[in-house]
């Protein structure tokens, strides 16, 4: 539980300290599994499949969002020429 | 089995730390991949080792080798062949897969030793999963899969590359 802690709090930093839109979605995945690890670590411990079960519908939605996130990262970098999310917070319409 | 829990839980933490202060993209992905590597192993030590496989399947599989090719995709170029030859220099992935052969000991050694789960935790067989993911989550299912036939819409609705559309009183400017 405690190293679920660890890594979720690591993908918090880099989350706020990176300004590369690609360690964003990167460390967006580093929560994920951390939350993941804490519904695996939970089910084994009460001895309830439920907590797989929650695993298995992270794991879906990361690879849906990590295939979202992607294809917007692309049309930003067509639009802008840079992965600096900075850029994008001026854009305008 | 204490031991082992503690030594993958020091990788995982140290290469997700590698993550999170690298600057090159290349060699945070190499990190990225020890580290669900080692969740694996430690869902493997928890007594889900479906997990573990589907973690390695998806995550290390499927998600990763999507975001090389969309980093591959994105610089193109002759100085980036220069940068590749630059990248791969034996220091930056020997330690990455100095942590993989660790791992992948650990896991031999845990299957040769028809391995019990730590004490004070019930093992959760894979065929409860499943009778409780078809039971009461059935509902659960069915949404995630629109949420994935969502996201592969949304995925090529993005995209695609549009035409560069100008108004006609900007068309006479240089391009």
């Amino acid at each position: 539980m405690t190293l679920a802690g660890i890594l979720f709090v690591l993908g918090l930093i880099s989350m706020l300290i990176r300004r590369n839109m690609i360690f964003m979605l990167l460390s967006v995945e580093i929560m994920l599994n951390a939350a993941g690890l804490a519904f695996i670590v939970a089910s084994s411990h009460w001895a309830q499949p439920d907590g797989q079960v929650m695993f298995m519908f992270i794991l879906s939605m990361a690879a849906a969002e990590v295939s979202v996130g992607l294809a917007l990262i692309l049309q930003l970098y067509h639009q802008l020429k840079s992965l600096d999310s900075d850029e994008a917070s001026r854009m305008k319409g | 089995m204490g031991v082992f829990f503690y030594i993958t839980a020091a990788i995982a933490v140290f290469s997700t730390a590698m993550v999170v202060t690298r600057f090159n993209i290349m060699h945070a992905l190499l990190y990225l991949i020890v580290s669900l590597l080692s969740v694996a192993v430690i869902f493997y030590l928890y007594g889900a080792p479906y997990m573990a496989s589907l973690e390695i399947i998806v995550y290390a599989g499927a998600i990763m080798v999507l975001i090389i090719f969309f980093v591959m995709m994105l610089n193109l170029g002759p100085e980036s062949t220069r940068l590749e030859k630059q990248w791969l220099k034996p220091g930056m992935w020997m330690v990455p897969a100095l942590f993989c052969v660790i791992l992948l000991g650990e896991l031999v050694y845990l299957i040769a030793q028809n391995h019990t789960p730590v004490t004070g935790i019930k093992e959760v067989p894979p065929k409860a999963v499943g009778r409780s993911l078809f039971g009461p989550y059935i509902l659960a299912v069915e949404l995630s899969a629109m949420l994935l036939m969502a996201g592969i819409v949304g995925a090529y609705h993005l995209g695609r590359q549009q035409p560069k559309t100008l108004h006609r009183f900007l068309q006479s400017k240089p391009s």
